[in-house]
């Protein structure tokens, strides 16, 4: 039953992709991607790994098709000419798609148990959350308490792209203006 | 005005439900999937969608633009402080277990404040973020 599941999931995404690619409205693109990302976001379910479906949905399909359409509003969508075969950019997608097709082939099989990231410290996580830190979820307590360090990082990460997009994009016109009027005023 | 009544009278309802979800999956992250990055973004979500439903300025008056720029670099605090206070408290940084009166229970505090910090940090960032993008095409 999963199989079928996963069978379709992943032929919808083939799909969205493909269509991705051919299309040439930048409006269809977002739109599409958002659809990528629920499609994602329902793979992952079934895969189990629901704080990430969580994720994507919410931030792939939600925030980020919303920022993208605002960035769509701030520019132009005119489409710059290009020569019809680029030869180099050809070869350089196939090096990188065949390193990385090679790079997968070196990895355990999936979903398998005995893989060694499943044997360093996941066990003790699994078996020590609920009597060392109360938490029954082990998803939270391995972000917020084993792992707390990395999850610091990863706010900060957030705070400083935030940070910086305000710099970037913020209007301080009309903070400006006031303190030009002040000065006109004396 | 009148053509969306349908999208404004179902905005309207919906969005109470948005952000009690974004706490549910906030307070119940001890149990179920979800935490503060999720809960975050539900939350910021829920203001986006009120901004494109009602407009800027009902956006506005939800989440003030320089409360949703003090919540940005706030979290962070929360969540550093929280280390900084077992450091203070003879531990090392980010070891909760002695933030209360038996190491478990602290550790779940703990927890519970650094996911605040995160909850803080996110839905202030994007909300941010938003506003960032919209008001820069006016």
């Amino acid at each position: 039953m999963i199989s079928i599941v996963n069978a379709a999931l992943l032929t919808l995404l083939a799909t969205v992709t493909v269509a991705i690619v051919r299309q040439r409205s930048l409006f269809g693109v977002v739109i599409l991607a958002g659809a990528y990302s629920f499609l994602m976001a329902s793979l992952l379910i079934a895969l189990d790994a629901v704080d990430v479906a969580m994720t994507e949905a919410s931030v792939g399909a939600g925030i980020s098709t919303v920022v993208l359409l605002a960035t769509l509003h701030l520019t132009r969508t005119r489409e710059a000419p290009v020569r019809r075969h680029n030869l180099v950019a050809l070869l350089l997608s196939v090096v990188v798609g065949g390193a990385l097709v090679l790079g997968t082939l070196a990895l355990p099989p999936f979903g398998a148990a005995d893989a060694v990231i499943h044997h360093h410290v996941a066990p003790h996580y699994l078996a020590n959350s609920v009597r060392e830190t109360g938490v029954a979820n082990v998803v939270t307590s391995v972000l917020a308490d084993y792992r707390g360090y990395d999850t610091l990082g990863e706010t900060t990460v957030i705070f400083t792209a935030g940070i910086g997009v305000m710099l970037l994009l913020r209007s301080f016109r009309g903070r400006r203006r006031a303190r030009d009027d002040e000065d006109g005023a004396q | 005005m009148s053509l969306d009544l349908i999208i404004r009278v179902g905005t309207k309802l919906i969005l109470p439900f948005i952000l009690l979800f974004a706490l549910y999956v906030q307070f119940h992250g001890d149990f179920g999937p979800g935490g503060g990055f999720q809960a975050g973004v539900i939350a910021a979500g829920m203001v986006i969608l009120a901004a494109i439903t009602f407009g800027m300025d009902a956006a506005k008056r939800i989440a003030p633009p320089r409360l949703v720029e003090f919540m940005v670099p706030l979290g962070v605090l929360i969540y550093a402080g929280t280390g900084v206070v077992a450091l203070l408290m003879g531990r090392n940084f980010l070891d909760y277990s002695v933030l209360g009166h038996d190491p478990v229970h602290a550790r779940e505090l703990g927890i519970f404040l650094v996911e605040a910090g995160v909850l803080v940090t996110v839905s202030g960032t994007m909300t941010a973020l938003f506003y960032a993008f919209v008001e820069r095409g006016r």
